[in-house]
């Protein structure tokens, strides 16, 4: 066997492939191959570190030094510097704004306030080797628990203890989720356990990147939920749109087989569990538990009214067990580490950490874990390295289209279920948008009504219908054609909305609305009153004047005017034609000399 | 399938392959000279006696790397070893006989090989 000294981890997430992390693998491997180091140095294929706009990139161990926006041109020169002569490229390690560049991942702001519980190995293993999973402790909880032969009702009892809730949004207990499906019976005996894996809040990657770096702990954390409340067969319903996940689960769940950790009488005892992929086909509802298991048997994603919950009647009517995939993740790290350290995490009533999914005005896009009750200021300032450009933060959203906008105000906020629930908001599956002045409140909330009612299923009226008029309002005041009174008509029908949809994409669909129409009514009242929108966003109200003292008359502006709204002689101040003005912004973009206002 | 024996021995192997993922700043770091001069003294056999020894005696808390010239050329193949919170100790005129002994005396019990340093050469 050759005696390695070095690994190079190449991210090889959806977000680095998509800055084409593959031909960085291939170049390592090639120019580590010309140099005759192949016995010396592994080049391993691994999960997202995080740190998603700085892709690709590659960690070097021992050293732990981290490069970023590493290219096929950089890797010559890794490989000659770093692996050969040990020195470290400083040039191309990942630098943060402030200090100098960090050598290694862990001494980075980015990562000094996180704790990986949830993604533990995403970024440490290689996805598609059960081999390294074992590595790092795989498969001792179910060995564990098996060759112990472990009560059922103690698994339970640890999970409950533990404190973990659903992680997919509305924070359920999970503990008494299993308790309730262990407790359940069904004639024949069958119950099933379930992983939700449609994550589809737009802006939310979390399960998406456990499922890539590390899904052997979801298979393992499903083969344990199916001894604990007796199950012999799960699914896993996966998006079609993830393409790597789908296939990392595939290779996981082919090798666990192989190694006997999945299938008839695993590790040789006469407890049997297999697991099979669905597919998802992109319906935002079907993230719905009760639309989910209908969609599993194969029938039109449609939510149905619970009671029955899915742990007495779930899917094919027998009893069922439904976690998401993060919350799946927290098992075995439970399971190992004991209930006590992890109820030692977070808040009193959140307990542990939660993925959140960065995006939007931030600086460092990505993905990242904390414990819960971190500040948000926490995660945007520190974590996120604040808001580019100098611009202020205004608002951040959380839970996608069933959650709500944070005012700059509440920024001291600890994160955890209960703290955002109060503040209108909601945890949801982890998205966090960051938004900073340029952004229009009441645009947002029309954005997210907008995916509401696009992915509405249409079964039941208060949904299918109310999503669309209350999405009529808001372009309305868009327009500039709103009155004051249209806002308490918003307020009304979300109110009804929430009470009297069917599932909880209708009753969470106001939510949006109702936050930004609770922190930022000055901004809809500008929009009704004053037919302004002072994010300059809403075009409709926009206006653009030419500053005379400032122009030079240059005619670039009236050159590139799409409508020939813009006159003037050459080198004499140029004015604009508000009437045949479409509000399109080129003239401004154009201008050399800044003498474009938008008001 | 495999036993759980079998599955305790795969867990165990890659453990000690994966160690070097922790980048832990207690690790005892091994560093060999590897520019030309290094290498032409020949430093690659003595770094591969190094990663052979420390595998055989399943160390996890030290890690090897490679360094460029340090200027006494005519004393390679040279190796630093870097004891967290101790002073670094420079060893000179190396050869793959004489590895076995630095890592049983200094890696594994602390005591620094001083026939082998800078000073008992000069």
């Amino acid at each position: 066997m050759s005696h390695i000294r070095s690994h190079v981890m190449v991210c090889s997430g959806t977000g680095c492939s998509s800055t084409n992390s593959a031909a960085v693998l291939t170049a390592f491997e090639r120019e580590i191959k010309k140099h005759k180091l192949q016995d010396e140095v592994k080049v391993v294929k691994t999960g997202c570190l995080g740190l998603c706009n700085q892709g690709p990139n590659v960690m070097i161990f021992p050293e732990g030094a981290c490069y970023a926006h590493v290219t096929e041109e950089n890797v010559t020169e890794i490989v000659e510097e770093h692996l050969i002569k040990g020195r470290i490229v400083s040039r191309l390690l990942l630098k943060e704004d402030a200090g100098p560049a960090a050598t290694s991942l862990t001494e980075t702001q980015f990562y000094r306030h996180q704790l990986r519980i949830a993604l533990r190995n995403c970024g440490v293993i290689n996805p598609e080797s059960i081999d390294e999973y074992l590595g790092v402790d795989g498969y001792t909880a179910l060995e564990r628990i098996l060759t112990e032969k472990t009560d059922p009702q103690e698994i339970i009892d640890c999970i409950k203890k533990s404190g973990l809730r659903g992680r997919g949004g509305a924070g359920f207990s999970t503990g008494m989720k299993w308790q309730f499906t262990h407790d359940a019976t069904s004639e024949d005996g069958v119950k099933y356990v379930c992983c939700n894996a449609d994550e589809g809040d737009p802006g939310a990657f979390m399960d998406r990147s456990v499922l890539e770096g590390d899904p052997f702990s979801v298979i393992e954390a499903m083969t344990i939920a199916g001894y604990a409340v007796g199950a012999s067969q799960g699914y896993i319903y996966v998006r079609a749109e993830y393409p790597i996940a789908v296939k990392r689960l595939e290779l996981a769940i082919g090798q666990a087989r192989k190694y006997g950790l999945l299938g008839k009488n695993i590790l040789g005892t006469d407890f049997s569990f297999d697991l099979e992929l669905r597919l998802g086909a992109g319906a935002f509802v079907c993230g719905e538990e009760t639309a989910l298991l209908i969609s599993i048997e194969g029938k039109r994603g449609e939510p149905r009214p619970r009671p029955p919950f899915p742990a007495s009647k779930g899917l094919l009517g027998k009893p069922t067990l439904l976690n998401n995939v993060e919350t799946y993740a927290n098992i075995t790290w439970i399971l190992n580490n004991g209930w006590e350290k992890f109820a030692a995490i977070g808040t009193e009533k959140s307990k542990g950490t939660k993925v959140f999914a960065l995006g939007g005005k931030i600086t460092n896009t990505g993905l990242v874990e904390i414990p819960m009750g971190t500040t948000l200021r926490t995660i945007i300032e520190d974590i996120g390295g604040g808001i580019p450009g100098g611009k202020k933060f205004k608002a951040a959203q959380t839970g996608g289209p069933s959650g709500g906008c944070i005012p700059a105000e509440l920024i001291d906020t600890p994160i955890d279920y209960d703290s955002l629930t109060a503040i209108g908001s909601m945890m949801g599956s982890g998205g966090l948008i960051v938004m900073d002045e340029d952004n229009c409140m009441v645009d947002i909330a029309k954005f997210f009504l907008q995916f509401c009612v696009d992915e509405s299923c249409g079964k039941c009226v208060p949904c299918r219908i109310g999503t669309k008029r209350l999405y009529d309002l808001l372009d309305k005041i868009t327009k500039g054609q709103g009155t004051l009174e249209d806002l308490d008509t918003i307020e009304e029908l979300c109110y009804h909305l929430k009470d009297s949809a069917l599932c909880a994409l209708g009753q969470s669909a106001p939510n949006p609305v109702l936050s930004t129409l609770r922190y930022f009514r000055d901004e809809y009242v500008a929009h009704v009153v004053e037919k302004r929108c002072p994010a300059g966003v809403c075009r409709d109200l926009l206006r653009f004047e030419i500053d005379p003292t400032k122009c030079k008359g240059c005619t670039l502006c009236a050159r590139n005017c799409p409508v020939n709204a813009i006159s003037g002689a050459i080198k004499a101040p140029h004015v604009i034609d508000h009437d045949k003005c479409i509000h399109c912004g080129l003239c401004q973009s154009n201008c050399r000399f800044d003498a474009i206002t938008k008001a | 399938m495999k036993s759980i024996e079998e599955l305790r021995a795969i867990r165990e192997k890659m453990k000690q392959q994966m160690g070097l993922r922790n980048a832990d700043d207690n690790d005892i770091r091994v560093v060999v000279g590897m520019a030309t001069c290094g290498i032409a003294a020949g430093a690659r056999p003595v770094m591969t006696a190094f990663l052979e020894e420390i595998e055989k005696r399943g160390l996890t808390n030290v890690s090897v790397s490679q360094t460029g010239c340090i200027g006494v050329c005519r004393l390679e193949p040279i190796v630093e070893v870097f004891v967290p919170g101790e002073e670094k100790v420079t060893y000179v005129k190396m050869d793959p006989s004489k590895v076995a002994t630095v890592v049983e005396q200094h890696l594994v019990n602390r005591n620094v090989v001083a026939d082998y340093t800078i000073g008992a050469a000069e």
